[in-house]
């Protein structure tokens, strides 16, 4: 891992959610009209859980069952989770579309089979593959990104890292 | 190895890989429509460079004609980028049609190809034995530039399909009862490989219809052996040359499922997961408002066949409107020239060009708080076709018909 490396420790607020959250629920098809993080995250969850976008704050974690992100592969739906300043996605397991949309975006996301409460403080260790409860001191085990994954997250995503290949920069 | 992996070896440049491996490899197309193009085209901008414009297809399809203004916006953006860049492949309204069978129609889905598109029915191609998955936006535009993409070899589970179909029973009663056993995440991360004589005996169409909803199994690709019902298809058609891949006979699998094709009856997924299956015959109670008949999964001219021979010399139910949509302007060119529109058209169906539109929610025919819709489409998640409180249940083309005519759920079998 580079120096200067962007993953950290990643401390947050714990939002519950449960299986096959759908990207429809994410963010509604009718908002699909632009790509702004920022505008999208307004409407994040609106109809499935109206009133999160209100609560929620920077920083917070989604902590969600099996098949997170599946249908659509609308990257619109981890950008407004990244537009609200979710800092990270813990689910069971992870629609693929979804999982790759959010690393090459440079939204961390952690496979882990996590039993924590709402609103919990969590402290993620992305290279370790450790998750911490703050509340009660429980440690959960999860299996790091691949180390390639990881290289991508730090460079803010695909983005990042194709602009390195074409600048013929040493990746 | 097997289908995919040797697609994603040949592509990485590779003698083999292995499940779990990370390769990049070269792609072949790159798919983008507009809902999806306008975020990837923003981010292309950013890198500075000329695409690689003969692996670029561009296809306005979700929200055109435009449903509004925001939407017109969405396509005004495709169509500067293919002007900008001089991109030979932007297929304009009118001559266009659902992103996927126009990637099948003209050509570019072929056996052996690697390709990708930004929207999660891309696997749609595995029918033709290509390896074919959905990407986001980000990684399109990377890929546009790049001319590759990272991958992780997928684990590859097998499923055999032996046997003959009953009458009425489809690939979409296959796949249906597939995803019933296995769950909508039984294939995450994972190839679904497709075999067995019901399937070599069955038409492009549904395979198609297959492979295209291996995503809601949560698989990332749908794979068949290429045969000569595909090089027939592909003949006159086809952009280029293409290598025809087979499994080994060595192959590795992580699963293996088998199923009798006389043990399927006509399906029917209900609200609000694609695996909440019922037998048609069993929901027979069930009054409907709309039934729908297009889209990537059964929009194709096999599909509007076997509808309107069920509604030729009958009418829609009073309490139902059916919306029929054929996938792209070749299937509606064919079905006016077969007299299909016609037969639509009299039994009071409406037609409209082609459009993703309704199967999304978008527009062309958008549910009310408590209206039910029998749709041949791929999903039934909540609120997917309108109202949160609206349901969609999903079925073969000839339930759809079926169903239409009745005014409630119906099993073809039992009216004809």
């Amino acid at each position: 891992m580079k120096k200067n490396s962007k993953i950290k420790n990643i401390v947050g607020t714990v939002w519950k959610f449960g299986s096959n959250i759908d990207t429809d629920q994410i963010i509604p098809a009718e908002y699909l009209t632009t790509g702004n993080p920022i505008e999208l995250g307004k409407h994040a969850f609106e109809k499935s859980r109206p009133g999160f976008v209100k609560d929620v704050k920077v920083g917070d974690i989604l902590v969600a069952e099996d098949n997170f992100g599946c249908g659509s592969s609308r990257e619109h739906a981890p950008r407004a989770l990244l537009g609200i300043g979710i800092s990270c996605v813990v689910a069971r397991s992870f629609a693929r579309i979804f999982f790759r949309n959010a690393i090459n975006i440079g939204l961390p996301i952690v496979e882990c089979n996590l039993r924590v409460n709402e609103a919990d403080k969590i402290n993620i260790d992305l290279i370790k593959g450790t998750i911490t409860n703050l509340n009660d001191n429980n440690t959960f085990n999860f299996k790091p990104l691949p180390n390639f994954l990881l290289e991508l997250l730090n460079f803010d995503g695909l983005v990042g890292y194709t602009k390195r290949r074409l600048n013929r920069v040493d990746i | 190895m097997n289908i995919s992996e040797k697609i994603l070896a040949k592509s990485s440049k590779k003698v083999k890989v292995e499940p779990g491996e990370i390769v990049e490899a070269e792609i072949d197309y790159v798919m983008l429509n507009d809902v999806t193009g306008l975020p990837a085209f923003e981010v292309f901008d950013t890198f500075g460079v000329q695409p690689i414009k003969e692996k670029v297809v561009l296809i306005p399809d979700h929200y055109v004609p435009a449903k509004d203004v925001a939407s017109a916006a969405q396509a005004k953006a495709m169509r500067e980028f293919a002007n900008k860049y001089s991109i030979k492949n932007y297929f304009e309204v009118g001559n266009s049609g659902i992103c996927h069978q126009l990637m099948i129609e003209k050509g570019f889905a072929a056996p052996g190809r690697l390709i990708i598109g930004a929207d999660s029915h891309t696997c749609s191609y595995g029918a033709l034995g290509s390896f074919s998955t959905g990407v986001g936006s980000t990684e399109a535009a990377s890929a546009m530039a790049l001319g590759k993409l990272w991958f992780r070899v997928p684990e590859t589970q097998k499923f055999i399909v032996n046997g003959s179909l009953d009458n009425y029973v489809m690939g979409k009663d296959v796949i249906l009862n597939i995803i019933g056993d296995i769950g909508v995440d039984g294939a995450l991360y994972k190839s679904m490989e497709f075999h067995g004589t019901a399937l070599k005996s069955m038409p492009l169409s549904d395979r198609i219809t297959i492979a295209n909803m291996a995503i809601e199994a949560g698989g990332k690709a749908g794979v068949f052996s290429p045969d000569d019902t595909v090089f027939n298809y592909l003949d006159g058609r086809v952009k280029g040359d293409y290598n025809p891949i087979y499994a080994d006979k060595d192959a590795e699998y992580i699963d293996t499922f088998e199923y009798q094709a006389g043990d399927l009856v006509p399906t029917v997924a209900k609200p609000f997961l694609p695996e909440n299956i019922s037998p048609a015959s069993e929901l027979d109670n069930l009054t409907i408002d709309q039934a729908y008949l297009g889209s990537c999964t059964n929009g194709r001219i096999e599909d509007l066949r076997l509808a309107a021979g069920i509604l030729s010399g009958r009418k829609i139910h009073n309490n139902v409107r059916m919306i029929v949509v054929p996938a792209s302007k070749e299937v509606f060119n064919q079905a006016i020239k077969e007299g299909l529109v016609k037969t639509f058209l009299d039994s009071n169906a409406f037609v409209s060009g082609p459009t993703c539109g309704a199967c999304l929610g978008g527009y062309m025919g958008v549910l009310a708080k408590g209206e039910r819709c029998i749709s041949s489409t791929n999903r039934n998640f909540v609120g997917r076709m309108g109202h949160q409180e609206s349901e969609v249940y999903l079925a073969n083309p000839a339930v759809v018909a079926a169903s239409a005519v009745k005014g409630r759920i119906t099993d073809p079998n039992e009216i004809l």
